[in-house]
């Protein structure tokens, strides 16, 4: 069986990498990327080569994504276009416009195709919520006590839904639908890596959170593994173990701030003006409460386990982001040299 | 497992036989075999690292590892100098890993728990009995009366299964959720292995071999007035024994005596606790009459006793669903905890002794 494969959100990093990875492999026999911009040059920051994939320009929200379905007889769907947070121009109207109506129209492209046998959904793990009533630990049958209500998290509750139905719709279609931890590596662009990425920190005073991070390269890997395998179903994806947000603090070397929660919900807002991070509501609750998930489903399935660990990717995040950042374990180092001599 | 069952409970293990021969073994127990438990309670002090060498009297841990770094000198202090160095090095670089659940091992017993032992020893000065009840390595679930109005018996209970557990196992007990709505207190909580109360949590430490504790009267018990001290509140809803009942792990019965009498509460400002959202504030005779001197806890001579092992494993974990089961049971560990409380309370004497 020859493989065509579409794959949402190419001009992104992680819809790019997959992309290219998917064009790399011989048995597929044409990847089409489609996203509402021209994919970035290679020079320019974040480039990825794409490889043979044919780039198609199409905004998702329009009907448009139908015909693409139907004129190259896709059989395998992998949308990863959802937006994490809103563009510079548009803001979070945009945004929520782009997630959910373009997944509806995709799912009802799919739905209408003949040629469509597997869809591969990228979710999130933050569809769960955060908060001090749910388990520390999320299976893919959590039920969360307060599931989220704004922004993206609530973008991908809506999606899920979506995909869900289709699902239910189409029995004969293989859905897989990938909840990702918080993605983590040199090229990922994120409210969270850009939150590290600055010089100081701020943090809620008295709350220290179990983050969770899956690596990039692990992410493309699943992604890859779902469009070409069946496996239908709903599959946490993130690296072993937790890391506390000091714990990341302290191996980045980075000054923190703790601020009590209504002055962070406020700084946020001015950095959110300001344009320098985006900071939302559900991003706070993540800052206080913390989650992390259990991705023994994925590995069951699949066989297989990320290479990285949760610190593995923050470790590897920060030989690429930040050189320096060493200072307290050299500072240690010379200390521990004096006095033992 | 059935036959050892039918030689502990009676002819097949029917759950009636089963729930009245624990009781009485855990009694004999405690009965006529004081002499042997005596010797067994004294070596755990001599044992751990902290007792001979530290002054009784002296400040919390750092004193300790102060006459070791900076009195003894040589070797020994060098060594230990470079332990300490390593050990800030690993905190300020991160370098330490935290579980799924946020317990820091490394934080728990190196800094908490050493800041609040002298709590356990010299204060209250809490004596165990029957530690080797609790399994050294495999998963069981504690089940304890709460009380004191501040839950101060939920540390004292830790540092009890540490210090005096021949295997010094961590517990990991289940919180309400209003521990970890709280700032500060919350990720402490996190940080020393404790977690939400919740059949997800419960399961999965229970899978993973831990050592789980709860105190199903929850507020209920431990914000009881002072004149219901030692009376147990009702169970919850059995949810830990459906949960001890899934895993297949024993129920180990846990009475803690004297945390009753740390904050008597004669009284509840209840107007104002409903206004800051808390399950009650209490009145003791010194709080709030003296301010911040209230807060703290009076002296009281502590035991804390671990009775015979309840087993689930002769069960079906379908059997968690089965309400009148789980019912039963939950009634059948709360008569032992009721038991054994009122033993270990004959056993202690005064609350305040010599003379109360």
């Amino acid at each position: 069986m020859t493989h065509t494969v579409l794959v949402t959100g190419v001009s992104r990093h992680i819809g790019a990498r997959v992309a290219s990875v998917l064009a790399a492999d011989p048995d597929i026999h044409r990847v089409i990327g489609v996203d509402t911009v021209p994919p970035p040059s290679l020079s320019r920051d974040g480039g990825v080569p794409l490889g043979r994939t044919e780039f198609v320009r199409v905004d998702l929200r329009s009907p448009d994504i139908a015909q693409v379905i139907a004129a190259a007889d896709i059989d395998t769907v992998v949308h990863v276009g959802l937006v994490s947070s809103p563009p510079r121009s548009g803001g979070r109207a945009l945004m929520k416009e782009h997630n959910v109506i373009g997944t509806m129209q995709l799912l009802g492209a799919c739905q209408r195709s003949a040629t469509v046998r597997r869809v591969v959904v990228r979710s999130t793990t933050a569809v769960y919520g955060s908060s001090p009533r749910d388990p520390a630990v999320f299976t893919e049958d959590a039920e969360p006590a307060e599931p989220p209500v704004h922004g993206y998290a609530k973008d991908a509750v809506e999606v899920e839904g979506y995909v869900r139905g289709f699902a239910r719709r189409r029995r004969d279609v293989t859905v897989s639908m990938l909840r990702f931890a918080n993605f983590m590596g040199p090229g990922v662009d994120s409210p969270l890596t850009r939150y590290f990425s600055q010089p100081v920190l701020p943090t809620v005073l008295g709350f220290d959170p179990r983050l969770q991070f899956v690596h990039e390269d692990d992410a493309v890997e699943v992604l890859r593994r779902m469009a070409t395998e069946d496996h239908p179903g709903t599959f946490n994806a993130a690296g072993d173990g937790v890391l506390l947000l000091s714990q990341c603090l302290r191996r980045a070397g980075l000054l923190s701030v703790p601020v009590p929660p209504p002055a962070f919900g406020l700084l946020g807002d001015l950095a959110r003006s300001a344009g320098l991070v985006n900071f939302s509501p559900e991003q706070l609750r993540l800052m206080c409460h913390g989650r992390a998930v259990d991705g023994a489903r994925l590995a069951a399935t699949l066989g297989w386990r990320p290479k990285f660990s949760t610190g593995a990717a923050f470790e590897d995040f920060l030989r690429t982001r930040r050189p320096g950042g060493g200072l307290p374990a050299a500072a240690m180092d010379v200390l521990s040299r004096m006095v033992t001599r | 497992m059935s036959e050892t069952a039918g030689r502990t409970g009676g002819p097949h293990g029917e759950p009636h036989e089963a729930q009245v021969i624990p009781i009485s073994r855990g009694r004999s127990r405690s009965d006529h075999e004081p002499p042997r438990d005596q010797p067994d309670r004294e070596p755990p002090r001599d044992r751990s690292d902290h007792g001979p060498r530290r002054d009784p009297g002296g400040g919390p841990y750092a004193s300790g590892d102060d006459r070791g770094l900076w009195g003894d000198g040589g070797d020994d202090g060098d060594r230990r100098l470079a332990e300490l160095l390593a050990f800030l090095r690993r905190r300020l670089t991160g370098q330490y890993e935290v579980d799924e659940f946020g317990f820091d091992a490394e934080l728990t017993d190196k800094v908490l728990l050493e800041l609040i032992r002298p709590l356990y020893r010299h204060w209250f000065r809490v004596e165990t009995v029957g530690a080797e009840n609790v399994p050294g390595d495999s998963g069981a679930l504690v089940v304890a009366n709460h009380s004191g109005t501040i839950p101060v018996d939920a540390l004292m209970l830790q540092v009890a299964l540490h210090d005096d557990h021949p295997d010094r196992r961590a517990i990991r007990l289940l919180g309400a959720d209003l521990v970890y709505r709280l700032p500060l207190l919350g990720h402490l909580s996190r940080k020393t292995g404790h977690t939400l109360a919740c059949r997800e949590d419960a399961d999965r430490l229970l899978r993973k071999g831990e050592l789980v504790g709860v105190f199903p009267e929850g507020f209920k018990g431990v914000g009881k007035p002072f004149s219901e001290r030692y009376r147990l509140q009702r169970f919850g809803r059995g949810g830990f024994v459906a949960s001890a009942i899934r895993a297949g792990v024993p129920i180990v019965p846990c009475a803690i005596v004297g945390a009753e009498e740390i904050y008597p509460k004669i009284g509840d400002l209840r107007f104002l606790a409903r206004a800051l959202g808390l399950p009650y504030l209490p009145i003791t005779p010194l709080f709030p009459w003296f301010g911040p001197l209230g807060l703290v806890p009076l002296p009281s001579k502590w035991l804390i006793g671990f009775g015979e092992p309840i087993r689930t494993d002769e069960y079906a974990p379908g059997d968690a669903d089965d309400p009148m089961l789980v019912f039963n049971l939950t009634d059948q560990v709360r008569e032992v905890v009721q038991q054994q409380l009122n033993e270990l309370r004959l056993r202690r004497g005064h609350a305040f002794p010599p003379f109360l």
